[in-house]
């Protein structure tokens, strides 16, 4: 089902093979989605609303089971553990770490202890420490002493990966980063997220709709539609396919200069 | 007017409302992250009671020792009730949920009165002196006993959800399941964790009520007397039920002494927090302290 057989390295970190998910026993969202996302790379994972980006992120970190929902067939393996069949908490355990979408931090609760209950996994003592180092990545969290829910949208996203940070995962989702950012703070945002990457050497899979930063950022991308992945490749190759150019990142190869050629937007897309 | 009388119904109605403020709390503990508006409340407190009772006149163990081994057995207890009655109601409809509480209520009340019998029973002297003067006030040791155990109580919840790991994972949970799921918590750990600390406390606010009183069945009429302090206080407020916990243990006798001196309708101990809860139902529905969400525009 996905073109361009790219040669990867061997057993990936996470490997999605082929799965299919169902909400309340019926509805079906995902249609055998595979995907791989080898250690230390960013891979990113574009589509339109509704594609089931964020579900395919859920079915990884085994919060569908809080939503009804379930992995019907297929199967997740993260380093070479099948984690489809464990619960959310097992999962971050075992390293996979989601930063769900909306940021979804305790607004109730200081910048601080948010930090805190990231780590809550974590039984060692260094903690403190590592509030330090997330500090060290987003400096101005630091100078919040407030409750966090005061916090501003960007903010509230760089506790949300600071958060994150905190449970020393080997690998990072996030989901939607870039949401209800301005310009500025995307840049900033996608900045320490390959800071971070290159830093620590975690891996990250990035589910966006902000195309044009992720496919900079990522070294490899899936394009999903309507629960199934329709594209995938390098980010060279994504950033120069015609479809990928006019669909998602604007402006196609022949700039339409009159409004007659508008129509040549609606043509189908060549994968569906 | 008898001021002297006046003052000494304040204490004590300070010294029991302290206790009303132990049990809110624990109320909340259990509204707050379990959704379970608890009508079992009251029982805790009168199995907490009976079995340390039992411990110190049937087997005869020294008060403090039987008092500890009641606290670990009630958080046993707590632990399996929630896992084995109310674990299988998650996702259930509230009224289900709030009919197993109050199903459970009846159940425990019966219990208690098939094994220890109906009459009210007096514990062990516990302390040689009974009462010791304070500032020219009459205290009574036990009641003395009762302020100290509840200010230790508050002050460790305190400790507990502000500084350690599990008091945390108990508030995030509260404020998102699913947030504190992706954060590697158990929900279902923090539900059992949340029954076991109430069933627990609950049973000291039991023991203590039950040295000054004796161990009866109005001991589970503490459970109903705590509504009105919570909902004063904010349904999920935990220091709104210590505020309410002190007042409505103020106000009951507050208005039993003026009912004694010029009124003389009779009963308004009890009835007099009732009166007030339907009034701040009326203009509060929040409670004092009662929160609705932070929203950012």
């Amino acid at each position: 089902m996905t073109q361009a057989v790219q040669l990867k390295p061997e057993s990936p970190l996470l490997s999605i093979n082929n799965i299919e998910v169902v909400y309340d026993d019926v509805i079906q969202v995902l249609r055998g989605v595979s995907i791989d996302v080898p250690q230390g790379e960013i891979v990113t994972l574009l589509g339109p609303n509704g594609a089931g980006k964020s579900t395919t992120l859920k079915a990884i970190s085994g919060l569908l089971k809080s939503e009804n929902g379930e992995v019907s067939r297929g199967d997740i393996h993260f380093m070479g553990e099948r984690i489809d069949v464990k619960n959310a908490e097992d999962v971050v355990r075992s390293g996979l770490f989601q930063v769900m979408e909306g940021r979804r931090i305790i607004e109730d609760m200081s910048v601080i202890e948010n930090l805190k209950l990231g780590a809550y996994t974590r039984n060692d003592g260094q903690v403190n420490q590592d509030i330090d180092m997330v500090y060290n990545y987003f400096p101005r969290l630091k100078e919040r002493t407030g409750l966090a829910g005061y916090l501003s949208g960007g903010e509230q996203q760089m506790l949300a990966i600071g958060r994150a940070l905190m449970a020393r995962p080997k690998m990072i989702c996030l989901d939607e980063p870039s949401m209800g950012l301005s310009p500025l703070l995307v840049k900033e945002v996608f900045g320490i997220i390959e800071k971070i990457n290159r830093d620590q050497g975690i891996t990250m899979l990035l589910v966006e709709q902000n195309a044009n930063y992720a496919l900079k950022a990522a070294n490899y991308g899936y394009i999903m539609e309507s629960g199934k992945i329709v594209l995938d490749g390098s980010n060279e190759q994504l950033l120069n396919n015609e479809d990928v150019k006019e669909f998602y990142l604007g402006g196609g190869k022949e700039k339409r200069k009159s409004f007659k050629n508008l129509k040549s937007y609606k043509r189908r897309k060549r994968w569906l | 007017m008898n001021f002297e009388l006046l003052l000494q119904l304040i204490i004590n109605g300070l010294i029991v409302g302290l206790l009303y403020g132990v049990v809110g709390m624990c109320f909340v503990l259990v509204y707050k992250s379990t959704q379970i508006v608890n009508f079992a409340q009251g029982e805790f407190l009168l199995i907490g009671a009976w079995v340390c009772w039992a411990l110190l006149v049937y087997l005869e163990l020294p008060f403090f020792l039987g008092f500890f081994l009641t606290l670990c057995f009630m958080g046993v207890f707590g632990v399996f009730l929630q896992m084995i009655v109310l674990r299988p109601m998650i996702g259930e409809p509230i009224i289900s949920v709030i009919m197993v509480t109050i199903g459970l209520s009846i159940f425990f009340q019966s219990l208690t009165k098939w094994i220890f019998g109906v009459s009210p029973q007096s514990y062990p002297k516990v302390f040689d002196t009974q009462s010791i003067a304070i500032f020219g006030l009459n205290v009574e040791l036990a009641y003395l006993m009762s302020t100290v155990i509840a200010l230790i109580i508050m002050v460790s919840f305190f400790l507990f959800f502000k500084y350690s790991k599990h008091g945390l994972a108990m508030r995030a949970t509260a404020f998102d399941q699913q947030v504190a799921q992706s954060l590697g918590i158990s929900v279902k750990q923090v539900f059992a964790m949340s029954w076991g600390i109430a069933a627990t406390v609950s049973a000291t606010a039991g023991v203590v009520i039950g040295m000054v009183n004796g161990v009866s069945d109005s001991l589970s009429s503490i459970g109903i007397k705590v509504f009105p302090a919570v909902i004063l206080g904010g349904l999920d407020s935990i220091v709104g039920a210590i505020v309410g916990g002190i007042m409505i243990g103020v106000l009951e006798n507050v208005a039993e002494f003026f009912d004694s001196q010029y009124l003389h309708i009779g009963n308004m101990y009890d009835i007099a927090p009732f009166y007030v809860l339907l009034i701040i139902l009326w203009f509060k529905p929040y409670g004092l302290f009662g929160t609705r969400n932070i929203e950012r525009i």
